[in-house]
């Protein structure tokens, strides 16, 4: 693999950037892998990053129906936070977070990771009892955490109407400084070329249009264009379909997939150095280097799968945010898209055996997935190397749904993912 | 955006008006006591979730507050029909 530098970036500025390694390969599958990962997003490809890396298992296909990163993981607002309630959830997104932090040196790849800090805000009494609860237990878990009062918000968001005349008043907030966003795209592709170098082969192009199972056990999937590929285990690793691909292996997951809408304006000046998320209002922003507003909101509340959503859920989005910033009323809107997002009944992801021998399963992350993908890709990768969950993972299980073993996050890091 | 027929109100009103209630058809166990952790969770916590027809439990909830049934094509967002709680559907996934 090309190293990347700045010094690299002078010699290649030499031929015009015309001789530029490709960042990785795109090879025809071979008869059998050792573990095959189905969904080459995100969190597929940090799988494969780090089977190779970490547990030395490089003889891994990443399997993927459309081209990498092109599902949620370009679709998202690219938030990064680890502030969640339990403390199942907090060790994992926390486990994600310290990956995060040294992540672009990792990869030599810059994923952009922004440590700009994410603004929950309170607008009413009980808003403020959870997040002291809240800002309280992260602390206990080793994440940063501050309870911020109104003025404390107005200096670091000074466009931000936080006077007791609004309609909602901005009663406090909790803060994670560490919190903030990553180029989305990046991510998928410095993992990418990261596998891609440790010998990974990545499959585009290809469905996995079937399962092959004898005894119980998974020996290998059946795809579309390149007929029966074998393997010892396989991950699955795809979000929105993930209903999909367990009724191939026979059994039901506690999912439904819903739409979820995102959407940016125009390109505007730095108004927004951070991350401001309110799950009262209901509706999130930031602000991308390119100068864009990055908006999202909840999920449209019926089961769909069409990468689309109602005008509504935009409207009420759009109410939250002008209801925050005022000054963005006049603002207008570039683009708006919709992803699939899995969500579970407990909003937490399930990372997990499954009824079938040597199938696991990586999905359920709901509206939260993309802040967790180097975190799920790494205790995933552990999980399939070794055969048995990582700890960290184990309590994320999709039999909690019959032990009763939940990890309510719904009311705790709420809607707002 | 959807505009559905509410077979209670014999209209059809904007999707602002509903709610999606999740999926229709889920008998209640006849006695809960008797079931197994695996059956009561499979009961309260999975779901169908198709990649195509489905079959789903709406409410008017900001117009006659009554609950109706809906067959929708998950993927294309087509309603084929709605029908009221207690009558089966015509439509149904092959």
């Amino acid at each position: 693999m090309q190293q990347y530098s700045g010094f690299g970036l002078f010699k290649h500025s030499l031929s015009h950037h015309e001789n530029w390694q490709r960042a990785w390969r795109n090879p025809t599958p071979k008869k059998k892998y050792d573990v095959i990962i189905i969904g080459g997003g995100g969190h597929g490809l940090a799988t494969a990053y780090y089977l190779a890396k970490e547990h030395g298992v490089t003889n891994v296909a990443v399997i993927e129906k459309g081209y990498l990163g092109g599902g949620n993981t370009a679709r998202n607002t690219t938030i990064v936070r680890s502030n969640y309630l339990w403390d199942e959830s907090a060790h994992l997104y926390e486990h994600a977070m310290k990956l995060w932090e040294g992540l672009s040196q990792d990869l030599n790849y810059n994923v952009m990771f922004s440590q700009r800090g994410v603004l929950n805000l309170g607008h009413t009494l009980q808003d403020m009892r959870d997040i002291e609860r809240r800002v309280n237990a992260n602390r206990l878990n080793g994440i940063d955490g501050e309870v911020l009062d109104p003025q404390s918000i107005k200096e670091i968001v000074p466009h931000m109407d936080c006077s007791a005349n609004s309609r909602y008043p901005v009663m406090g907030a909790s803060w994670q400084p560490r919190g903030g966003v990553a180029r989305h795209d990046a991510v998928a592709w410095g993992f990418a070329r990261g596998a891609d170098s440790f010998g990974v082969d990545l499959i585009q192009e290809t469905e996995v249009t079937d399962l092959i199972i004898e005894d119980d056990t998974i020996i290998g999937v059946k795809t579309n264009r390149y007929g029966d590929i074998m393997a010892d285990r396989v991950g699955s690793v795809v979000a929105g379909n993930s209903a999909v691909i367990a009724k191939m292996g026979g059994f039901e997951l506690p999912l439904e997939s819903h739409p979820l809408q995102a959407l940016v304006s125009e390109p505007i000046k730095p108004v927004l150095d951070t991350v401001v998320m309110s799950n009262h209002v209901h509706g999130y922003v930031s602000q991308s280097d390119k100068g864009d507003l990055v908006i999202g909101a909840g999920i449209d509340g019926y089961t769909g799968y069409g990468q689309r959503g109602s005008y509504p859920t935009i409207e009420h989005t759009v109410q939250a945010i002008v209801e925050l910033f005022p000054m963005f009323s006049r603002v207008r809107m570039n683009r708006q898209w919709g992803g699939i997002v899995d969500t579970c009944p407990d909003a937490c992801p399930i990372i997990s055996k499954t009824p079938v021998k040597n199938l696991f399963f990586n999905c359920g992350w709901g509206t939260g997935g993309f802040k967790a993908t180097p975190g799920a890709g790494n205790v995933f990768a552990a999980s399939l190397a070794k055969g048995e969950m990582h700890p960290l993972a184990e309590p994320f299980s999709m039999f909690r749904f019959h032990d009763g073993a939940l990890i309510d996050e719904h009311g705790a890091a709420g809607v707002a993912h | 955006m959807f505009h559905i027929y509410c077979p209670h109100c014999a209209e059809y009103r904007e999707e602002e008006e509903f709610h999606a209630a999740g999926q229709a058809h889920i008998p209640r166990p006849l006695d809960p006591e008797a079931c197994s952790d695996k059956e009561w969770g499979e009961y309260m916590f999975f779901r169908k979730n198709p990649r195509g027809i489905h079959h789903e439990l709406w409410v008017h909830a900001a117009g006659c507050r009554k609950f109706f049934n809906m067959t929708r094509n998950t993927q294309t967002y087509e309603i084929k029909e709605v029908y009221k709680i207690g009558e089966q559907p015509s439509v149904v996934a092959e």
